[in-house]
């Protein structure tokens, strides 16, 4: 089994607050993990943390064969993370956006078209100002910057939030698509339902730590048995403030 | 590193220009600081034109902070610093490029506010190489030193009041020697304006140096 994550008694600090406080994880290539908890457990926490934008500053934390305690950059143009903020500027449109996303990533300009098309942002929509787009349509462009750089780690923090139907389905198609490509997709969701049949393992994370581990889709509520919060299907989670989400 | 600071600058720069709030918003605000001064030292036209350097320059200096605030402002916006960071790019790239879009705002609005000192002022040019070499080596110290002294403001509550406070001392030499070597350009001091123009060069070297070596921790930790 090729190894993407491997965390072991990893802390991540916010300010003085222990966001991270000693989690263990093993994460294997072309895996689905679905990463459950209640609010302010640390399921985001964990996920920037694998992206590098979050300092592991003791025990082991390594993602794709980087050491994150020694180098937290090393992994970052390897791994895709797609957050609460959508990360695009206002004042550009659409299109530059993504054309900009994928040059900053040192990837192929050439996949923001076929990325926009299957995310339906071709045509009008491209020339658009971010500014002018709806919540669900600027979640469309962040996912084609996703989409078009294909990396080798997915992070995905509630991703379905914000996105109708037709375009939850193509995430989902997206996903299952991208663990099928070989790559390995981190997944922190409220939504069960949603999120579970996707998933091979799932983590249950609380207070800061790994508190379960289990194989295939969940069967209870988020959370349930140790985070005890939350609820399958529970929808759209505001964004928390502070140093925990 | 001179790859990301092209794909940096170019887009900082885009979104200039898709915003244009250098050009509707903060050259009629240098135009009108110009026009201020005019207003102030209008009884004694040989005052006006005495100090037109230093008007020149505190005009300048004012507009660099507008231009600093917005670049970092842009970043601010619904995680897209996070976004720079993940992608990767080299942090000394990113100091170039965001410097480098400063600064060609700076030389932008320099030309408008020059042409407004010719009109207002009544300026005249006695040496036209050494007042466009000190135009570029302090536009380079501004643009270096607001870039660097923005980053470090950018991830506090209270940047856009603490920002002032902190560039302002730092390119102070930036001001005098910019507004010493350029009376010498304008025939108004009998300064050597090429004595000022070093420090000015100096200047611009050091802070460019201290952006690249720094931007790295600055960037991970502000």
């Amino acid at each position: 089994m090729d190894p993407v994550i491997r965390f072991r008694s990893a802390v991540a600090l916010a300010g003085n607050f222990p966001v991270l406080a000693g989690v263990d994880l093993d994460v294997t290539r072309g895996e689905v993990v679905l990463v459950r908890g209640s609010n302010g457990a640390g399921k985001t926490s964990l996920l920037r943390a694998c992206a590098g934008l979050l300092r592991v500053v003791a025990g082991e934390a390594e993602v794709l064969g980087s050491d994150l305690v020694r180098d937290q950059r090393a992994v970052r143009r390897r791994v895709g993370l797609l957050g609460h903020a959508t990360a695009l500027y206002d004042e550009l449109s659409a299109r530059d956006n993504i054309r900009f996303a994928l040059r900053a990533a040192g990837a192929p300009v050439g996949a923001a078209g076929p990325a926009m098309e299957q995310l339906g942002l071709d045509g009008r929509l491209a020339g658009t100002r971010v500014a002018s787009l709806s919540a669900g349509q600027r979640r469309r462009v962040a996912l084609a910057i996703l989409v078009a750089r294909n990396p080798e780690l997915w992070l995905l923090d509630e991703p379905h939030a914000g996105l109708d139907a037709d375009y939850r389905d193509l995430l989902d198609g997206f996903i299952a698509g991208a663990a099928r490509a070989g790559s390995t997709v981190l997944l922190a969701s409220h939504e069960a339902d949603r999120a579970g049949p996707l998933a091979t393992t799932v983590v249950t994370v609380g207070g800061g730590v790994v508190t379960g581990v289990s194989a295939g889709p969940p069967a209870g509520p988020a959370g349930a048995g140790s985070a005890g919060a939350g609820s399958a299907g529970a929808g759209i989670e505001p964004e928390v403030a502070g140093h925990v989400a | 590193m001179w790859r990301d600071a092209l794909v940096v600058g170019g887009k900082d720069l885009r979104v200039e220009l898709q915003s244009r709030v250098t050009t509707t918003q903060v050259a009629p605000y240098a135009i009108l600081v110009l026009l201020l001064f005019g207003f102030a030292f209008d009884q004694d036209h040989a005052v006006l034109t005495k100090t037109a350097a230093g008007l020149f320059w505190v005009a300048v200096l004012l507009c660099s902070l507008l231009a600093v605030q917005r670049s970092y402002a842009i970043e601010a916006v619904d995680g897209a610093r996070d976004g720079l960071r993940l992608s990767g790019l080299d942090p000394a790239g990113i100091f170039i490029g965001k410097a480098v879009a400063v600064a060609v705002q700076l030389v932008v609005l320099e030309v408008l506010l020059g042409l407004g000192v010719v009109i207002l002022f009544g300026t005249k040019l006695h040496d036209p190489a050494l007042l466009i070499l000190s135009a570029l080596c302090a536009t380079v110290g501004l643009a270096a030193a607001g870039t660097v002294y923005g980053m470090i403001a950018s991830g506090l509550r209270v940047r856009e009041t603490l920002l002032p406070l902190l560039i302002l001392p730092v390119v102070a030499p930036v001001l005098l020697g910019a507004t010493q070597s350029w009376m010498a350009a304008l025939g108004t001091s009998s300064t050597d304006g090429w004595k000022w123009l070093s420090l000015l060069g100096s200047f611009a070297v050091i802070y460019v140096a201290a952006g690249i070596l720094s931007f790295s921790t600055l960037v991970e930790e502000s």
